[in-house]
């Protein structure tokens, strides 16, 4: 093997002059990397604008999803509401129904925290077996941001609201789909925020801008975008979000209804039917991403051979609660087959479930809340696929 | 050897600092204070502010105002209004819902989930129709209006006759077909009881064996989106796993090679116009330390370029020429698309005596490219 060109020859880039700092007052990522976006899946959907697409997740390493290919999901499409139109109205059980523009809004004390949003149906395709070859489809309706924003609570107070225990917050939204949910006083009092900033920048349009409601460890249903309305009521209003959608059909016909949190659960990114190992035997670095709505994650363990022995992986940081943990697997690959699995426990003790064990509990007709442990075969050449096992 | 220890000694304190804040560590901020009292921030709501926004429906009723319609006006109006997407008999268009039907269904394998057979309460119908339907028109339904749709999906699902009218009086006396099919999430005492023990870490099982491959690949392309292609590799065998590994090695995997894989836009220039300039304007990146374009550009240590292509060899106004470039502006030659090609190739034997330091583009597609982008720019 002769001299790298690379290296023994003068390159253009070495040699010529880059971009200046006026070309890109905003930046985008450079060209190369122009393949990480967001996808949508066209026949899951009737329309584009009653739809959602699927965060990148093979390709990003870390925890934080950048706003530009965080999933979205919106039900009449995304709408372009500036700060000056906006209103939050806060009515129903309160002493002071009060009416706040955004810039009130920016007068209450605020937090900083990161949370996962993760779409009640991430995974949902999988209930009937391997379906789509591909960890942002399968495992992408979710992603990890910094929000800041003011707690539910600190405007409830405001309003004056009859906060006792049997009450409701009801949240909608101000587009044309108005969706609207309902959430128990207790959860409303504890971690709820209404946020404008995520990342550190405004939201984006398609995540509500400018203001939505963070609902953590919740299904992102919940999480009403271009919030504009906070109603205390004394019971479930029992929307369509509620009743028709976001419920679980057992195999006997009955249905689980507020089924609001979203169980641990974890996923091995690389390699993954995207992330194929180009580079053959030797050190691998097997990694994913593990969360809990229930709280933090403690452990995560990773099998090479389909269930039958496991090894603890080491999480990239601990201690974030309701948000995305990162682990790796540091390994040396054989450079045979592997059928590789991730398991996730939360610091309930709660271990993700397998297939057969969900399966057993709910039948097959859920849709939602499928938190199962994933497998990917990967073969000697190093391509993975999505595999379903005994 | 003493300097490498150091080192060592330092990255150990290093990695026990991070360990401990990881240990510690927790994404909570420190609490927004409480206020004694309210904040005072904001205004009141008005009555006309809160009847215009606070318009849900509750399962009592609550919330419904005053109004009626039958299943025969409901019938014009849904045909006018609802049938493009839900069908003339609420039997859904493509991938829209479908309104009715699908009693019994529940426990099947692939439950149809409708307004008769599946929502357990009314007001879910009425609240949801007034407020977000028609798709692309919400909010534009009369209180009547809705009245009579709800009144015609009822019928369309056999829930009640020809002849019902719907009104804010018989409306909360009306119970669904499904009202008793929830249950409220009993996950806690099901699932979560029963999934906190150890995990088993060696000898879990004595063989895995793949029962189901994935039924699509999946292509994404580089403009985005995705396509969703039958895996054909599914009938393939593959090995099954104990704890001695695979029980063989495939041989190739010429039918997987068909899954998708990331890949870039290709960096190959295009002959579109469009992506011709586009690729121009990144092969002008080596010229752009010297020359300025675009509007108001200025001489630097080049000349501005805008209008380059046709202009006057060394006519720039302002601008030091070298003695050739002197001599070819008394020549009256001008900048033709030829004359750039071959000075832009090796500008030192084209005008020889130039000051211009480049060595020259070698290949003839960053010629086309950056000549074509050239010749976009205006005067």
């Amino acid at each position: 093997q002769g001299p790298d060109p690379l290296i023994t020859e003068l390159q253009d880039w070495a040699s010529y002059t880059g971009a200046g700092v006026d070309e890109t007052p905003y930046g985008m990522p450079i060209s190369f990397e122009s393949h990480v976006v967001r996808r949508n899946v066209e026949w899951l959907t009737a329309s584009p604008i009653s739809s959602i697409n699927f965060t990148p997740i093979h390709a990003l390493d870390g925890t934080i999803t950048p706003q530009g290919c965080a999933f979205e999901r919106h039900h009449s499409g995304a709408i372009e509401l500036r700060k000056e139109d906006y209103r939050l109205m806060v009515n129903g059980l309160v002493d002071r129904p009060l009416v706040f523009t955004y810039d009130d809004l920016e007068r209450f004390p605020r937090e900083n925290h990161v949370y996962f949003c993760e779409c009640a149906a991430n995974t949902g395709m999988e209930w009937a077996g391997a379906q789509l070859n591909g960890v942002q489809f399968t495992h992408g309706m979710i992603h990890n941001m910094e929000y800041t924003g003011i707690p539910l609570r600190t405007l409830l107070r405001e309003a004056g609201a009859d906060i006792s225990p049997d009450k409701w917050v009801y949240v909608e939204g101000a587009d044309a789909s108005s969706n609207g949910r309902s959430i128990p006083m207790e959860k409303a009092l504890d971690d709820v925020l209404v946020a404008f900033k995520a990342n550190g920048e405004a939201l984006r349009m398609e995540h509500g801008y400018p203001v939505r409601l963070v609902v953590p460890g919740w299904e992102g249903n919940m999480w009403v975008k271009w919030l504009r309305r906070i109603e205390v009521t004394d019971v479930a209003v029992e929307s369509r979000e509620e009743t028709s959608k976001y419920t679980d059909v057992y195999e006997d016909g009955t249905a689980r209804k507020w089924t609001w949190v979203m169980d641990a659960k974890s996923v091995i990114t690389s390699p993954s039917p995207q992330m194929p190992i180009k580079h053959g035997a030797g050190p691998l670095v097997i990694s994913g991403l593990a969360w809990s709505g229930h709280g933090q994650i403690t452990r995560v363990d990773v099998s090479k051979d389909g269930g039958i022995t496991w090894e603890t992986a080491r999480l990239g940081k601990q201690g974030d609660t309701k948000a995305l943990t990162r682990f790796y697997l540091d390994t040396q690959w054989d450079g045979k087959p592997m059928l590789l699995q991730a398991r996730a426990m939360d610091e309930t003790g709660y271990v993700q479930p397998t297939k057969d064990q969900l399966r057993e509990q709910r039948g097959e007709n859920a849709v939602y809340h499928n938190n199962c442990i994933q497998t990917w075969y990967v073969s000697a050449e190093g391509i993975a696929e999505n595999v379903e096992t005994s | 050897a003493a300097r490498v220890g150091e080192l060592e000694a330092e990255i150990a304190e290093i990695q026990a600092a991070a360990a401990l804040r990881v240990a510690t560590g927790s994404n909570l901020t420190a609490p927004a204070p409480e206020a004694e009292g309210a904040y005072g921030l904001g205004r009141a709501a008005l009555v006309e502010e809160i009847a215009a926004w606070d318009v849900d429906v509750l399962p009592d009723g609550r919330g419904l105002p005053e109004g009626k319609g039958d299943v025969w006006t409901g019938e014009e109006v849904f045909a006018d209004r609802c049938a493009s997407c839900h069908g003339d008999f609420a039997e859904g268009v493509d991938n829209w819902p479908v309104l009715a039907g699908g009693f019994d269904t529940l426990g099947d394998e692939d439950p149809v989930k409708t307004v008769g057979s599946y929502w357990p309460h009314l007001s879910t119908a009425w609240d949801y129709i007034s407020r977000s339907m028609p798709f692309g028109e919400a909010g534009t339904l009369t209180a009547d209006e809705t009245y009579a749709i709800v009144a015609y999906i009822l019928y369309s699902n056999d829930l009640v006759d020809e002849d019902f009218e719907l009104n804010h009086e018989n409306f909360a006396d009306f119970n669904m077909y499904n009202m008793d099919g929830f249950v409220i999430d009993d996950r806690p005492d099901l699932e979560y009881a029963a999934w906190r023990s150890e995990p088993c870490m060696e000898n879990c099982k004595d063989e895995v064996k793949i029962t189901m491959r994935s039924v699509f690949l999946v292509e994404t392309p580089p403009e985005g989106g995705s396509n969703s292609v039958m895996n054909h590799a599914a009938g393939e065998e593959l090995p099954s796993f104990t704890a001695a590994g695979p029980s063989f090695i495939p041989e190739g995997a010429k039918a997987t090679q068909a899954v998708a894989q990331d890949t870039a836009a290709p960096a190959a220039l295009a002959d579109d116009g469009a992506d011709l300039i586009a690729d121009g304007q990144k092969v002008f990146k080596k010229c752009a330390a010297c020359h300025k374009v675009g509007e108001g550009a200025k001489n630097a240590s080049g000349p501005q370029l805008n209008g380059i292509v046709g202009r006057t060899i060394g006519g720039v106004e302002g601008f030091k020429y070298s003695k050739v470039f002197q001599a070819a502006l008394e020549e009256g030659r001008v900048w033709d698309e030829a004359a750039l090609t071959e000075f832009l190739a090796k500008p030192k034997s084209y005008m020889k005596g130039t000051k211009m330091a480049f060595s020259g583009l070698k290949k003839e597609t960053d010629l086309t490219a950056v000549i074509a982008y050239l010749a976009s720019l205006g005067e």
